[in-house]
């Protein structure tokens, strides 16, 4: 199993080597203009540069800012509303019509119309975000507080547990599987529709701007080195983030099996 | 609609299919209240004049707008071309997608030479590659197309991938003592058994297409598409024109739900007893 495991790893990097090798060389051919493919070295000056010189801290935190705000705001609406979807009937006939005609629309369609109602700048790109997010957060709690067992209801019933409790004790721990997959999916989708809003409704800041700035001045050092920060960015929030909650809550609560290796 | 045919099989036929029918028309008034109320907020809104009528304008001459650029055949041109663009990137990241998926799930050293590469590419966003695209392959049809294909590509392989390597060992170990060869395990065995996870990744290929390709439209200044009809109407503050563009993008959007994968997945996966339906 280790000596697989060791010879993976090995292909892996050795794969990585030559696509890095093969893009250096074609860079450094003379084929493309170098402003077009810049190679390796260049891109890691930039990268170096911008963030010595805190231009990148600045474009990620504007990033971050929007995406936590307009996922914060998806949360904040799309966890009550969902849950209380999954409890009443009356809720779920008015609410699930209107999020299944508006969920096929791409977040990204609506900027035109935000950008003329609210002008350039955070609030386009905010509510964006929200629009993004909101749906996979809803219809996973919704989904997630249907599937507890009823059983569980009943017998914490039984019991003499009151709505409260039920609530706590019952409803949000049974249903957290599904609440943490759409918190998941909620801020994947957060993060495509924020890079999206910002090229196209931002000013001044943010990694989705920088990247749309520098095609005008066929900067594509500037833009691979943001395009690195970004993937940085999301893979921190995904394995780390995401990752250690999963571990704190269900894989603890023993309502998902452990992933192997 | 069936169950409730069948739970009422004792009364006289015309009775169950007069309740199936009030059933019905119930459904159809429940799912209509909504968009009903909402629609009625929105026209007391804009008539009462808070907001100017260029940016709000009530749902009437909205409608308005999308029948008279349906008549002179503005919107279906602008539908066609993103549909045209849609099928193109999503029949490019089909075809790559499941081949190297299947490729990765059937050898250890695809696997290994390739996994890495995938996973670095997949957690990008899309978007994000955009204006790198434009730079290399200028504005146009081409790097709208490459782009939603790179982008849709992503899911299909880890779910092809994935898929293939669910089959289960005792199927393939039964099939090859029957005598399969080589062939005729993979078109019989495999492909089969790893259709759930294959239909999976393209479904949420295509969502995944479908949710960039109306940015990349706004982004690749292509001459006719929805996106870049509802940005250009941005400029000339025409907003019904943009909500009525908008309307054919949610209607796009649910018939591809409705009728691309709904009925795949009953054709398919349902009718050979791999998934409940």
């Amino acid at each position: 199993m280790t000596a697989e495991r060791i010879r993976s790893l090995r292909r892996g990097a050795i794969t990585l080597m030559v696509v890095a090798a093969i893009y250096q060389a074609v860079a450094r051919s003379g084929h493309f203009a170098p402003a077009l493919m810049p190679p390796l070295g260049t891109i890691a000056r930039t990268l170096v540069g911008m963030l010595l010189d805190g231009t990148m801290l600045g474009h990620a935190g504007a990033t971050l800012y929007r995406v936590l705000c307009g996922f914060g705001l998806a949360v904040a609406v799309g966890l009550p509303l969902g849950v209380l979807m999954g409890r009443s009937r009356p809720v779920e006939h008015f609410v699930l019509p209107l999020a299944s005609a508006l969920m096929p629309i791409p977040s990204l369609a609506w900027i035109p119309v935000f950008i003329l109602w609210f002008g350039l700048g955070n609030t386009v790109t905010i509510l964006i975000v929200f629009y993004a997010a909101l749906f996979p957060m809803l219809l996973n709690t919704w989904s997630g507080v249907r599937s507890v067992n009823p059983i569980w209801l009943r017998a914490a019933g039984a019991m003499g547990a009151n709505e409260r409790a039920l609530f706590w004790k019952v409803i949000i721990p049974g249903a957290s599987p599904f609440i943490i997959a759409g918190l998941r999916q909620s801020f994947l989708r957060s993060w495509i529709a924020v890079i999206g809003a910002e090229m196209l409704a931002a000013s001044g800041w943010g990694l989705g701007w920088v990247i749309f700035d520098a095609k005008e001045y066929l900067d594509a050092d500037v833009m691979l080195a943001a395009l690195v920060v970004i993937g940085a960015i999301g893979f921190v929030t995904e394995r780390l983030v995401f990752g250690s909650i999963e571990r704190a809550t269900i894989y603890r609560w023993g309502m998902a099996r452990t992933p192997k290796g | 609609m069936h169950d409730l045919a069948e739970r009422h099989d004792i009364a006289p036929a015309a009775g169950a299919a007069a309740a199936a029918d009030a059933g019905l028309w119930r459904r159809l008034a429940r799912n209509a209240f909504p968009f009903i109320t909402v629609g009625a907020l929105w026209e007391i809104v804009a008539h009462l004049g808070l907001f100017p009528a260029q940016f709000f304008p009530p749902l009437e001459a909205i409608a308005a707008v999308f029948v008279r650029l349906t008549l002179n055949g503005v919107l279906p041109h602008h539908a066609f071309d993103t549909l045209v663009r849609l099928s193109a990137g999503f029949a490019l990241a089909a075809l790559i997608g499941v081949a190297l998926g299947v490729l990765m799930g059937r050898t250890r050293r695809a696997e290994d030479i390739l996994l890495p590469l995938v996973s670095i590419g997949a957690p990008l966003p899309g978007l994000a590659y955009a204006p790198l695209f434009l730079l290399w392959f200028g504005p146009g049809n081409v790097p709208a197309v490459l782009l939603v294909g790179f982008v849709s590509a992503f899911p299909i392989i880890f779910n092809s991938w994935t898929g293939v390597k669910a089959v289960k060992d005792i199927w393939v170990r039964a099939a090859q003592a029957m005598g399969a060869d080589d062939r005729r395990l993979f078109r019989h065995v495999i492909l089969p058994g790893a259709l759930p996870y294959i239909l999976t990744g393209l479904r949420l290929g295509l969502a995944q297409a479908w949710r960039i390709l109306v940015a990349v439209e706004m982004l690749a200044a292509v001459p006719w598409g929805l996106g870049w009809l509802i940005f250009g109407a941005q400029e000339f503050l025409n907003t019904d024109v943009m909500l009525a563009g908008i309307a054919v993008i949610a209607l796009i959007g649910l018939a591809l739900e409705k009728l691309v994968f709904e009925p795949l997945e009953r054709f398919t996966v349902v009718r050979w007893g791999m998934m409940a339906s």
